[in-house]
């Protein structure tokens, strides 16, 4: 494995690491939301807030850690993606500003406002909405490079079918993702309510996102006939993910082990995720940017790989003893502590 | 008539960003010590004072890092987004602190979840004070290796520049260049102090409205003498910061200090205006304390501006930022001074309405000297973004929409700091201490 393989491959886990958290997080905010429209706000709001209070932070790093390893890996990218991104990802940074700070204002300082949860929620939708686009582009066709810089084809991007199904596969995924996940985080809660509503709207959200994901295979050929043709070589991946996803949706219909129906979408989502990036290899902007041009010197990647294995020694117990206290403690899940916080 | 063009505004905007950070960031790095030095003390006293005021300094706290996360995360993207150029060279040789950042905002962000959630779950307090250890480090490391980043703009180092390729790159050596040491220092020194000096507003806003509760005055007192501690370690540190310029970054200081002849037995010029034909008129001079901050030694040589190329120079207003930062600075010290003396000698003046009044003033001024003394850092470099490296304007990006991204975020930030300001204020007067000690003292806890 040459090193760049290695750079991309753990940038490619925290990204779908911050995939899986941020979806949760998103739908959990859609989802509450949601029930407070349709006065289902007693069922689902305790279960939610419960799960979100001590971990919105965490999230907010996963994003941050996959942007600044990539410059640092390839720090072209931050010629290439910082360029054209300046609009798109302005809008998601100010989204995830009113989410993230909201959300402490309200849970925090207690503000109580109806336009504030309606705002919490739509942003869930919006915000992976306006970050995948960042996939869109990197399939190239979208961008123009010249000796001025580069620039971005708006007209294009808006036009274009592709985009458009990565977004619907970006939406459908967060509610997805997140009702499976607080299904089984319910069901730990002994919350019976929560977890048939919550289980409802699983199965109701699993049909459409395997239908944009096909919807965006089909599209790839047109628009990006050699990503397509490196897709088929790893098909299987595609098929065990869809196995996983069959398995998920059984247990989910059949209403037992919630926990392994969601350790199999985890899985089906990480072998979609990477045979998508797999196939996508070695570009990181079609046709422009691989990740061999890209690559930033030998000394420098030893150095940040490095640092990133010590640095995961230190954040693993962390996290582990993060999960312990909250999501995966029985007493805190049920609702003990509740008033915990200073 | 200035050009509104791409450069210009990527400036504009990244000073819109940092300016509004850095209230959060330098809070977010100095009050978990504060709240761990009043938990600390609450156990070992057995006073509940002190516990709660580590409670309510947690409780704003969290309102504080929220907002400090997103615009962190803001700045972070925009170096990419409005810096493509810069990054693209930078990264290669710099990212590995940047890198290190994110983990220890990471390892900050896991317990402070853990310790905000856990009060009432330990039976040893002490266990419950361990948490918070963790926060301290994760946000003063976190200070200190973007501190790196922003010294490698100025003193860079760790690499041989041939034919426009970076080679023989040493990330370590980046890291730990010439700037990287005072910088740090200061940076984490001034957090501390100005930290400390916003929460002794607080307690003085109280005393000043006659609430002459002894909650207050603790708070007062341990704030006050903390603040004392890192003025007098800004002070000093600040005088190094001076003989580092000397030596690595002379056209900063000489900017600063309107000094434009190299000379010996050199004044320190303090305010002043500077007139069309180069004279100073109306400044406070003060004989060969220029020569000393900069060499230790009355006598001597201190560059002038005049021996640095015109295109190099950095603009001369940041005399002022200069001036308001060591003003301020100096103001501080003074009164903490007279504010722990007073304490011992018990002074009757210290404890009077006014004095109170000057102290309410100290939390804001020290965030206007945290502001200045980065204007002063930043714009000091200038025209560089990477000194002898890159100039600004071939960092910046091209993007013909750096305008409309200005004005979105000026809308965000003006939004956030509204907000957080309401709910900071909301959130104490719904809750005020004397209900909340009143509602603890039923539950079995002692104040002495």
């Amino acid at each position: 494995m040459t090193l760049e393989v290695i750079g991309i491959s753990v940038l490619w886990l925290f990204l779908f690491g911050y995939i899986i958290v941020a979806s949760i997080d998103f739908g959990a905010g859609f989802f509450s939301a949601y029930s407070h429209w349709a006065n289902k706000q007693h069922i689902l709001h305790r279960i939610i807030q419960r799960y979100l209070s001590p971990v919105w932070e965490v999230t907010n790093v996963f994003l941050v850690f996959f942007f600044v390893g990539i410059v640092g890996f390839f720090p072209k990218t931050a010629y290439y993606y910082g360029s054209i991104l300046l609009v798109p990802a302005s809008i998601s940074i100010i989204l995830l500003a009113i989410r993230g700070s909201y959300y402490a204002f309200h849970t925090y300082g207690g503000t109580e406002r109806n336009w504030y949860l309606i705002a919490y929620g739509l942003t869930g939708l919006f915000i992976p909405a306006s970050l995948s686009i960042v996939l869109t582009i990197s399939e190239g066709g979208f961008v123009e490079a010249g000796a001025s810089g580069v620039a971005l084809d708006y007209g294009k991007l808006f036009a274009s079918p592709l985009s458009w199904s990565i977004v619907l596969l970006s939406v459908t995924s967060v509610l997805y993702i997140s009702a499976v996940f607080l299904t089984y985080y319910a069901d730990e809660a002994k919350d019976e309510r929560a977890r048939a509503l919550l289980r409802r709207y699983a199965l109701l959200w699993s049909g459409p996102t395997m239908l944009s994901a096909l919807l965006i295979i089909y599209q790839l050929r047109y628009h990006n006939p050699e990503h397509y043709a490196n897709l088929w070589n790893v098909a299987w991946m595609l098929v065990i993910s869809f196995l996983f996803f069959v398995i998920t949706v059984w247990l989910l219909w059949r209403q037992r082990q919630f926990g392994w129906a969601f350790i199999a979408l985890l899985f089906q989502y990480a072998f979609a995720f990477y045979a998508y990036g797999i196939s996508h290899y070695p570009y990181l902007l079609y046709p422009y940017l691989t990740i061999y041009d890209g690559f930033t010197n030998e000394t420098m990647a030893m150095a940040l790989i490095v640092a990133f294995i010590a640095g995961l020694l230190l954040l693993i117990p962390s996290l582990y003893l993060l999960m312990r206290l909250f999501l995966f403690n029985k007493a805190y899940v049920k609702g003990k502590w509740e008033g915990g916080k200073g | 008539m200035r050009e509104y063009d791409s450069v210009w505004l990527s400036r504009v905007l990244t000073e819109l960003t940092l300016t509004f950070h850095i209230i959060y960031a330098t809070i977010g790095v100095g009050i978990p010590l504060m709240i761990a030095i009043a938990q600390w003390i609450g156990i070992r006293k057995h006073d509940m004072h002190y516990i709660l005021l580590a409670r309510r300094w947690t409780r704003g706290f969290v309102i504080t890092v929220a907002v400090g996360v997103v615009t962190g995360t803001a700045i972070g993207l925009q170096l990419s987004l409005l810096w493509p150029n810069f990054m693209q060279l930078a990264g290669q040789v710099i990212s590995l602190p940047l890198f290190m950042e994110t983990f220890a905002f990471f390892f900050e962000a896991i317990f402070l979840g853990i310790y905000l959630y856990t009060w009432d779950r330990f039976e040893n307090q002490k266990k419950h004070l361990l948490l918070l250890i963790p926060v301290a480090i994760g946000s003063s490391a976190s200070a200190m290796f973007i501190t790196m980043v922003n010294a490698f703009m100025n003193t860079p180092q760790g690499f041989e520049l041939k034919n426009g390729e970076l080679i023989n790159i040493d990330p370590i050596a980046a890291m730990f260049n010439p700037a990287m040491p005072t910088k740090v220092a200061h940076v984490l020194a001034t957090a501390y102090m100005t930290s400390a000096f916003v929460l002794a507003s607080i307690a003085a806003w109280h005393l000043w409205k006659g609430n002459r509760h002894v909650y207050h005055r603790k708070a007062l007192h341990l704030t006050m003498k903390t603040a004392l501690i890192f003025s007098v370690a800004s002070a000093l540190v600040g005088d190094l910061s001076g003989k580092f310029l000397t030596e690595y970054q002379p056209e900063k200081l000489a900017a600063a200090e309107w000094h434009f002849e190299t000379s010996s037995h050199a004044p320190l010029i303090l305010f002043g205006a500077l007139q069309e034909d180069g004279e100073v008129k109306y400044a406070l001079e003060i004989p060969y304390a220029l020569s000393i901050l900069a060499h230790n030694h009355p006598a001597a040589v201190v560059t002038g501006l005049n021996e640095v190329p015109e295109d190099e120079r950095p603009p001369l207003y940041i005399h002022y930022l200069f001036d308001v930062m060591v003003t301020i600075g100096v103001f501080l010290m003074v009164v903490a001074a007279a504010y722990w003396l007073g304490s011992i000698f018990r002074w009757k003046w210290t404890a009077k309405k006014w004095f109170f009044g000057l102290l309410v003033a100290g939390g804001p001024l020290a965030m206007a000297a945290i502001e200045a003394g980065w204007y002063l850092a930043e714009v000091g470099r200038q025209p560089w973004i990477l000194r002898g490296y890159m100039k600004t304007a071939e960092g910046a990006t091209s993007s013909a929409h750096v305008d409309t991204m200005l004005v979105l975020f000026c809308l965000l930030y003006m939004v956030l700091v509204i907000a957080s300001a309401t709910v900071l204020i909301r959130m104490f007067r719904r809750n005020p201490v004397e209900r909340e000690l009143a509602e603890r003292a039923n539950n079995g806890e002692v104040a002495p």
